[in-house]
């Protein structure tokens, strides 16, 4: 069945029918390549998605203060909520087993100064846990400590372009810059990915801007990192307990929405996850859509090829073939051209992918196409089995037929 | 060599039957050159493709070179047809996009034969039947007379017992048609067996014995003096 007389056999059909040939392998290398190509491309907006989303950690509770909207014990509504150092501690002290760590946060906006350089910026007055919950990168020197916080220390974290737009290449660390009035020390350099905006902050301890502001002990917001293993419905709890144990704190009415917000990033995430879960669904779907497409492309070919080859099956059967040796050959003739034609479209879509790479990045949010090898090997697969399939049946038929009716077919 | 008793072939038209072949008792022995004959519906080509294995009869008893004939699977009857058969249709029924040398040796690669000797005798029975130089040719680029000589060739290659002809004649002018008769007086007079479908008197009459189909029944069986087709080929 599988001598080199059959092969040699089969490649004389495949060479002397050209047409047949190139009409069943471009369906095969088109189906794959575009299975291939959107797949990949599915994947690559998948990437975008995740470096959009994927920049702040994501165990986090920001804490708002807002204005009250319905008068409460005694209170008048339209009341300025605002957060203060014994909050923190008493958050601390009655979630213990929610919270791993808790920070201020009061924003800021300053003009700074070096030398000549001046220009204006956001400053944040932070203690050292903030660090994790922004997924901050130190460059260089270092992040706000706990001794900075304590100590209420002059020291200061700036972004990496706050830097280049003061220091114009010249390293900044240990240099003093003045930001709004007060000299602070650089001690650290920091990157971000969450983009240029977050670049251009800087960081100082908040005990420190306290005192600057004639020794408030008002924060702005208040940042929770909770434990990871709460996971999301812990979070969920988290944020409900919060509330209510804030609102009695605060004198607000448990029906006011407003007196302050809490953005819950583990709920945002699992949005973003949902989101991305009907992304890939999507892509999914559209990518076996094209196989199946493929499949049937391939199918009607080989119908087509069969019954074509009627009379040639009539007439090869009347001088001796065996109804398996007519089936083998066709079968052995389809399967050769399908997998030479589905592997070189399966190669070509991955070239293709690794091409466009991140040119299509800035205008499609297409970042880094790719498939996995298995399932662009699956998915080859898939199509020469079925193709297989679908000249087998219509080859059988016509194998059973009796040659003086095969003959007669014109 | 070909022994028929009582055989019956009807086809279903529908809810009609046709009865086709009514009982036919009918012997070749081996080197005879038969021609049937008999108008169109008169069963003889149903007949010939019976004995051919191309198709199968209803009832009756068929024997070949002693061989019984009978519930044989499309496997069985490839093997037995490319063992003891050679066919010359109408059509010629060449494979288009074969050349005529691959053509002819399609019978030995379907009996295992090696390439090489495949194509050596097919080279030899294309140079007997005189299309030497025309072995790398496809069927399109040959004339019908020369199409008919190699489905000749094909039939003969594979040194069956029996020849059988359908209406060879039947897609060819009178002239090519006598050159094709001349060659298959040639190959009976080397011994083989022979059987012509036409319904050509001309054509009958080169053979050694005609047997006359009407209505699916043999009604004339007789042997002739053979006229020798070369007599009109220059």
């Amino acid at each position: 069945m599988f001598s080199r007389d059959t092969w040699r056999e089969i490649f004389t059909t495949i060479r002397k029918n050209k047409l047949r040939t190139f009409l069943s392998g471009f369906t095969v290398a088109l189906g794959i390549l575009i299975f291939i190509t959107l797949y990949g491309m599915g994947n690559g907006l998948l990437n975008t998605f995740n470096e959009f989303f994927g920049d702040d950690a994501t165990n986090v509770l920001y804490v708002f203060p807002g204005r009250t909207t319905i008068p409460y014990k005694g209170y008048k509504s339209n009341r300025t909520i605002e957060f203060e150092n014994s909050d923190l501690t008493d958050i601390e002290e009655t979630f213990p087993m929610f919270v791993e760590h808790i920070s201020p946060r009061i924003f800021r906006t300053a003009t700074v100064t070096f030398g000549e350089e001046s220009n204006d910026y956001t400053t944040i007055g932070v203690d050292w846990g903030q660090q994790f919950a922004e997924k901050t990168i130190i460059m260089r020197g270092r992040y706000i400590n706990q001794r900075d916080v304590e100590e209420k220390t002059r020291n200061a974290v700036i972004g990496r372009l706050v830097e280049v737009d003061l220091f114009e290449g010249r390293t900044s660390i240990g240099k003093f810059i003045d930001i709004g009035g007060s000299v602070f020390k650089v001690v650290g350099v920091f990157q971000d990915d969450g983009g240029d905006n977050e670049e251009r902050q800087i960081y100082i301890p908040y005990t420190t801007r306290q005192l600057i502001e004639k020794n408030t002990d008002k924060i702005g917001q208040i940042v929770i990192q909770f434990k990871p293993e709460l996971g999301y419905t812990g979070a969920m709890a988290l944020e409900r307990n919060l509330t209510r144990f804030m609102k009695e704190k605060k004198f607000i009415s448990p029906d006011d929405q407003n007196g302050f917000f809490i953005r819950n990033v583990a709920e945002q995430l699992k949005q973003n996850q949902d989101f991305a879960g009907v992304l890939q669904l999507i892509v999914t779907i559209v990518a076996f859509g094209t196989i199946i497409a493929g499949i049937i492309g391939i199918s009607n070919i080989m119908v087509y090829v069969v019954k074509e080859r009627t009379k040639e099956i009539g007439i090869r059967k009347a001088i001796g073939a065996t109804p398996l040796k007519v089936i083998s050959t066709i079968l052995l003739e389809s399967v050769f051209i399908t997998t030479v034609s589905g592997f070189s479209g399966m190669l070509l879509g991955v070239a293709l992918l690794n091409w466009i790479g991140d040119r299509l990045k800035d205008d499609y949010f297409i970042t880094n196409p790719f498939i996995s090898i298995g399932v662009a090997i699956f998915a080859t697969l898939l199509l020469i089995i079925f193709g297989g399939i679908a000249g087998y049946v219509p080859a059988r038929r016509a194998a059973r037929i009796k040659p003086i009716v095969a003959l007669r077919d014109e | 060599m070909i022994e028929i008793k009582d055989l019956h072939k009807s086809y279903q038209m529908g809810s009609n039957s046709l009865h086709v072949l009514k009982g036919i008792n009918f012997n070749v022995k081996e080197g005879e050159l038969v021609a049937i004959m008999g108008s169109s519906g008169s069963g003889k080509s149903t007949l010939l493709n019976i004995l051919g294995m191309l198709d199968v009869a209803d009832s009756g008893e068929y024997y070949l070179d002693g061989i019984p004939i009978k519930n044989l699977n499309e496997t069985k009857a490839a093997n037995y047809r490319n063992k003891f058969l050679g066919f010359i249709f109408q059509s010629f029924n060449l494979i288009n996009y074969k050349t005529a040398l691959e053509n002819v040796a399609l019978p030995l690669y379907y009996q295992g034969v090696g390439r090489k000797e495949r194509q050596e005798k097919s080279m030899r029975y294309l140079e007997q039947v005189g299309l030497k130089e025309w072995s790398h040719h496809l069927p399109s680029e040959l004339s019908g007379g020369q199409k008919q000589r190699v489905a000749v060739a094909r039939a003969m290659v594979a040194e069956p017992k029996v020849l059988l002809a359908d209406e060879l004649t039947g897609a060819l002018d009178s002239k090519t048609s006598y050159e094709v008769m001349d060659l298959i007086q040639q190959i009976n007079d080397q011994g083989n067996t022979i059987l012509v479908v036409t319904h050509e008197d001309d054509i009958a009459h080169m053979c050694k014995r005609i047997v006359h189909l009407r209505d699916g029944v043999i009604v004339e069986d007789k042997k002739i003096e053979q006229v020798r087709a070369s007599e009109y080929v220059q």
